[in-house]
């Protein structure tokens, strides 16, 4: 069997894994073969057919060590255990809740992996089970980790700490979860007066500033539901930081801190409501992109 | 009417084994995990993926892979000719349903639904303008799209029709010829790469000797549309990767 596609790769190992250079990515399509599986194991994006791995997404090749994968650009987001993700309930079960996490199916949050209200440790009893409702109900938004997986690839979510649970006062952004990268922290807190979330599963949450000593000091209303009052000037705020991020993921540049901060500064000479728009998004874009590479 | 000239040219001015003008184009739509868009000559097809997704109806789920799904719907303005429209219409036009079984039944065995369990892939397709070939164009539309969403498949799909006018095997039939009394006219997709037959279909009496040039037409014809699939998927995919990466 011939090996077309990996015998330019061969030779450097470094570009293995995550490939920069466009030059030389490989890219193949569904039922293209890659190589034999005497010396390569399969991975996700590809199957084996008589002894030949062959690619069944259109997408590149990555190669770590005898490992080969298809990543597809466009792909669902598939979670990895230590993932902050955000999600919406959308069903309320048998000691479990049922999330929405842009996933293959709904993540799953077990009551016993929720922090109770005052921060009270104790197992969660029957009276709990029926007052899951005031914890998290359906279409409420939640901020959780990924726990586990299950064997059926479905995510166990938890909020086992303070960072995490309930949502609210902001706005929720949705976009291709491949433009968010994992890194060392996803909760942000901008200089302007607004948190993001960034989820690595594509959901991020825009919301006003909140210190940790407020909700350190008032513990019973980390579920509560209602908003807290926000002027009209932490509104517009709110709404600027949005709009940059939808404007970002217009011309496919990674969300990130820095790069949120550069289109907010960017933005600031334009209403806000003109931020997604197609000429205005685009200045915003390449300036970001400048400054990003400088 | 003649369908075919002494000259050898069909009523569309094409010659007896060319298919009709393509034109496909993937990701059109922004909120489907997976679109595309594709034109045979005047047959025009819009079709939007999304999945693998948690299961509308708890009831179509399997524990062991994805369940697919495919909503067929034809524009009330894709053809000229008035269609009159029975009471019944609400219930869903048989004539469509099977389609869309049958376009269902075309993927089912390529789509590798085991590495995505519990989960469900909807496939919807649009038809907005009819000129025949609406089942190869629906098949090769929701190839595009489903590639497009990233789903994991063993091949593409690719269809294309073949009939006999007069005592020429001819490719591609178009609305006129189709409808035809006196054309035969079968659909085939394959898997182009084994070239194993996924679907296979023929509503009208064809002389038996005359089966295998008209098969061997439709393939080819498949092929032809393989490599001009490839190329949109391949162009798509590199100008994503750009996107990316910059």
């Amino acid at each position: 069997m011939a090996e077309p596609l990996l015998a330019t790769r061969r030779g450097d190992s470094s570009s293995a894994g995550h490939d920069a250079d466009p030059a030389k990515t490989v890219v193949t399509t569904p039922g293209e073969p890659i190589t034999t599986t005497a010396s390569f194991m399969r991975g996700h994006g590809t199957f084996v057919e008589d002894e030949t791995v062959v690619s069944a997404v259109a997408g590149v090749v990555e190669r770590i060590n005898k490992l080969i994968t298809v990543k597809a650009l466009k792909a669902r987001y598939s979670g990895e255990i230590g993932d902050v993700v955000v999600g919406r309930i959308t069903e309320v079960a048998q000691k479990r809740w049922k999330v929405d996490v842009n996933s293959r199916q709904d993540a799953v949050l077990m009551l016993s992996a929720i922090n109770l209200p005052g921060g009270i440790q104790r197992r969660k009893s029957e009276s709990d089970e029926l007052r899951m409702r005031t914890f998290f109900t359906e279409g409420d938004l939640v901020v959780a980790e990924i726990q586990s997986h299950y064997s059926d690839g479905a995510i166990a979510l938890h909020t086992r700490s303070l960072k995490y649970g309930k949502l609210r006062n902001g706005t929720l952004v949705k976009i291709p979860p491949a433009l968010v990268q994992r890194s060392r922290s996803h909760f942000h807190a901008l200089p302007c007066g607004v948190d993001v979330i960034l989820g690595v599963n594509g959901y991020i949450w825009v919301s006003k500033h909140v210190d940790m000593e407020t909700i350190e000091a008032n513990p019973e209303e980390i579920y509560s539901s209602k908003n807290d009052r926000i002027s009209p000037d932490e509104r517009q705020m709110i709404a600027r930081v949005a709009n940059c991020i939808v404007a970002l993921t217009r011309h496919f540049v990674h969300i990130h801190e820095t790069s949120i901060l550069y289109a907010y500064e960017a933005s600031l000479q334009h209403p806000i409501k003109d931020l997604v728009t197609s000429d205005i998004s685009s200045d915003i874009a390449l300036e970001v992109r400048d400054k990003l590479q400088v | 009417m003649e369908l075919l000239s002494p000259e050898g040219l069909r009523i569309d001015g094409r010659r007896a084994n060319e298919l009709r003008r393509i034109t496909c184009k993937p990701s059109v739509l922004k909120n489907a995990d997976g679109s595309a868009y594709f034109e045979q000559g005047n047959t025009k097809v819009l079709a939007a993926v999304y999945g693998p997704r948690q299961p509308q109806l708890k009831s179509q789920t399997a524990h062991d892979r994805a369940v697919i799904r495919v909503e067929f719907n034809v524009a009330p303005f894709s053809s000229s000719e008035r269609k009159k429209r029975s009471r019944f219409e609400k219930y869903g036009n048989l004539r469509i349903l099977e389609i869309a079984t049958s376009i269902k039944q075309t993927f089912e065995p390529v789509i590798i639904s085991t590495v995505y369990p519990r989960s469900e892939i909807a496939i919807y397709l649009h038809l907005l303008q009819d000129d025949g070939g609406n089942i190869q164009t629906c098949i090769n539309a929701a190839t595009l799209a489903l590639i497009d969403a990233g789903i994991a498949m063993t091949d593409y799909v690719c269809a294309c029709s073949a009939g006999y006018i007069d005592e020429t095997p001819v490719l591609d039939l178009n609305h006129i010829e189709e409808s035809s009394y006196e054309t035969p006219d079968l659909t085939m997709a394959v898997m182009p790469r084994s070239e194993k037959i996924l679907l296979l279909q023929m509503e009208s009496r064809l002389q038996i000797g005359r089966l295998e040039d008209t098969l061997a037409l439709a393939k080819a014809g498949c092929g032809q549309i393989h490599e001009l699939m490839d190329k949109a998927v391949r162009d798509n995919t590199l100008d994503l990767v750009h996107k990316y990466t910059n």
